[in-house]
């Protein structure tokens, strides 16, 4: 089960209460302490917080790990417009999706996987994982690498970040040691200075018109606040300039970046304006050496690599999509009967094959003595069977069941054959 | 012999420039080794041809319009090979190879014919002068080569269109370096071809200047590259007028190569 907040179902003054940034600890220890949580792991990013957990309790499970979550900082049913909630299947789909970066903001971006990767391993230094779970996020990773190697989804200009940084590229050369600002704030603004910092940009410095958002916000780029006088004086020691603020005026003019071209010996300057109305005047791109995009133009960038993405994105679906049945697969014969079942077929097979040979050898058997060596072979492999069988029917705590189950099937090498199919998952 | 050397070494030049202009086309990496191979190839048959060419002359060739200009191609070939050594720039040998075989064109045009030196040539310094300053111009020819390219690219940056060049020509960036990287080895080599000049004239006419319209013409070029780094260094001039300037250096400086001398006929 997958519940969890992201940037498409919560904004962002949803998504800040949900923060839990100060002790990495707490979250667990709390989760843990959840009956029926048995194995959990917790990611929590700046677009997305999400507890995925594996329990036997169902719906009692995820009312108190919703609880959880808002913390009492709203009510049941208000949280319900925020969250969703996968179980099975579907949960699995998403842990895929949000692994391989299809279900990220910036669609294709590599950070997503790290900090998957980080959870897990907080949680499992916990120990807060077990079977299902360490097999499910092993596969999240692998399903994410087949992507983006199968994939050029990680590659072509996918959104308006991808455009602004492609052309950052096309400016700059390298992107590394260069510095961004971001005037006021949005998520498309926002998503470019994140897809910058990915691109290893060195510094992102924001700056808004309450300095208190301008705090916040920079925390999330671990970069430097300013108040919005000093955007101007700043121009001279940035790169590249993300304009989105809600101003009904332009906020640069030619005239303010004339001078500060000649501080900053006509290195080029980047200005990205997605602000409507426009926060920059249109006149700065006759300005040698600075280079103007306004919304529009990005788009026209992104119309070049569109129909690319889009095929893309749909091979990279697809992989997501055979590897859930592969993973539901190996779930459903996570259980005693099939479990049984594959045991007592892979005891006649041998029974089989063993009697094949040694018939093969004594050709002077009568038909009735045949039938008794067959019946005896089958006995005796019904008996050692017996115990085995009874261990597994025991009744045990569901965690324990599936430990139990797993090291069984290890013993009898039951997931030979399925091993083999997707042999790169561990 | 010699004319044999020559068309293989024309051949070779051609085919490396129309397998990157292949390139630049289809941008597919093999077709881009092979034509680095071919100019390779080409590089070295045309140093052969150069060797060749020193023996059957007697002297260093550099007196006639045909081996100038030979020359001045060579030097272009070799220098771009060294700056693939030294970094990487996209699709800059597509243009820089149509250049040079378009030099070739005009070598090939031109007589190759051995003639008998004029005293005032025969002087040690003069093959060391000319060769200097050969070999500046071809990297300030490079300098032009990437500034071509510069406003191209930033052509569409600006305007916003993004056409044929976008995808295939590198960063604005890259190729400002480039332009750097070209006339801080080209300017000093410049230098030094004219101060051996100078201490050539003044060995063979006894004055180290005489206004002669060559003379002229090579200052004026020297101060225009002077003029451009010492904007670069201390203004910051970079992009689009830097290489705006080097364009109309180069221009200038072929000028130069082409005006007549007082003192000889073609040269």
């Amino acid at each position: 089960m997958l519940l969890g907040v992201n940037h498409k179902t919560a904004p962002v003054e949803i998504r800040e209460r949900l923060a839990f940034s100060n002790d990495p600890g707490v979250p667990y220890r709390e989760l843990k302490a959840i009956p029926g949580c048995e194995e959990f792991t917790f990611l929590s990013t700046c677009n997305r917080v999400e507890v995925l957990f594996v329990s036997s309790k169902g719906d009692e499970t995820e009312r108190k790990v919703r609880d959880f979550l808002f913390a009492g900082s709203m009510s049941y049913d208000e949280a319900g417009k925020y969250v969703y909630l996968y179980k099975g299947e579907e949960a699995i789909q998403h842990l895929f999706r949000v692994g391989a970066s299809l279900d990220s903001m910036v669609v294709g971006e590599p950070q997503i996987l790290g900090q998957l990767k980080d959870a897990y391993r907080t949680s499992s230094d916990q120990s807060c994982t077990g079977v299902i779970l360490n097999r499910l996020l092993h596969k999240a990773f692998s399903v994410a690498k087949r992507v983006r190697t199968e994939t050029a989804i990680g590659s072509s200009a996918v959104s308006i970040s991808y455009a602004a940084v492609e052309l950052a590229k096309k400016i700059f050369g390298n992107l590394k040691g260069k510095r961004a600002m971001l005037a006021g704030a949005g998520e498309m603004a926002e998503l470019a200075a994140q897809h910058l910092l990915n691109q290893g940009i060195a510094e992102v410095v924001v700056a808004n018109r309450t300095f208190e958002r301008a705090v916040n916000l920079a925390r999330c780029f671990n970069g430097k606040p300013l108040a919005f006088e000093e955007l101007v004086p700043e121009l001279a020691h940035v790169d590249i300039l993300i304009s989105s603020t809600g101003a009904p005026d332009l906020i640069l003019h030619k005239e303010d970046v004339k001078p500060i071209m000649k501080k900053r010996r006509n290195r080029p300057l980047f200005l990205i304006d997605i602000a409507v109305p426009r926060d920059l005047d249109s006149k700065l791109n006759d300005l040698d050496n600075v280079y103007l995009y306004g919304i529009d133009d990005l788009n026209n960038v992104i119309d070049i690599n569109k129909s690319e993405r889009d095929k893309e994105a749909v091979r990279a679906e697809r992989i997501v999509t055979e590897e859930v049945l592969k993973f539901m697969l190996w779930l459903g014969s996570m259980e005693v009967t099939p479990t049984i079942v594959a045991l007592r077929e892979q005891a006649q097979e041998i029974c089989r094959d063993e009697i094949s040979r040694t018939l093969a050898n004594c050709k002077d058997l009568s038909p009735k003595d045949q039938k008794s060596i067959e019946k005896m072979a089958s006995a005796i492999s019904n008996k050692l069977m017996h115990h085995p069988i009874l261990f597994l029917k025991g009744e045990d705590a569901p965690e324990d069941q599936r430990r139990k189950l797993a090291i069984f099937r290890k013993m009898f090498s039951l997931d030979s054959v399925s091993r083999q199919d997707n042999g790169e998952s561990d | 012999m010699g004319d044999l050397l020559f068309k293989g070494t024309f051949l070779l030049y051609l085919l490396s420039t129309i397998i990157y202009s292949v390139f630049f086309f289809s941008q597919n990496k093999t077709v881009r080794k092979t034509a680095r191979m071919f100019l390779l190839g080409a590089g070295i048959f045309h140093t052969i041809y150069l060797i060749f060419r020193y023996f059957e002359a007697g002297h260093t060739p550099l007196t006639s319009n045909h081996d100038i200009v030979s020359f001045f191609s060579w030097a272009m070939a070799w220098g771009f090979l060294s700056f693939r050594w030294r970094y990487q720039i996209k699709n800059f040998g597509s243009f820089v190879s149509i250049l040079i075989t378009l030099q070739l064109i005009v070598a090939a045009m031109s007589s190759s014919e051995v003639r008998e030196l004029q005293p005032e040539l025969q002087n040690i310094l003069f093959p060391i002068h000319a060769s200097i300053i050969i070999t500046a111009i071809a990297f300030l020819a490079m300098a032009f080569c990437g500034a071509i390219m510069y406003l191209l690219q930033e052509r569409e940056l600006k305007s916003k269109r993004f056409g044929f060049f976008f995808s295939r020509l590198p960063s604005l960036d890259a190729l400002d370096t480039l332009n750097h990287h070209c006339l801080s080895i080209g300017f000093p080599l410049l230098t030094l071809g004219m101060i051996t000049g100078l201490i050539w004239s003044k060995q063979v006419f006894g004055s180290f200047w005489s206004w002669d319209p060559k003379e002229t013409y090579s200052l004026i070029t020297w101060l225009l590259y002077a003029a451009i780094l010492h904007q670069r260094f201390t203004v910051g001039w970079r992009g689009r007028r830097i290489a705006f300037f080097t364009i109309i250096g180069f221009v200038v400086s072929l000028i130069t190569f082409w005006v007549p001398s007082y003192h000889f006929t073609g040269l």
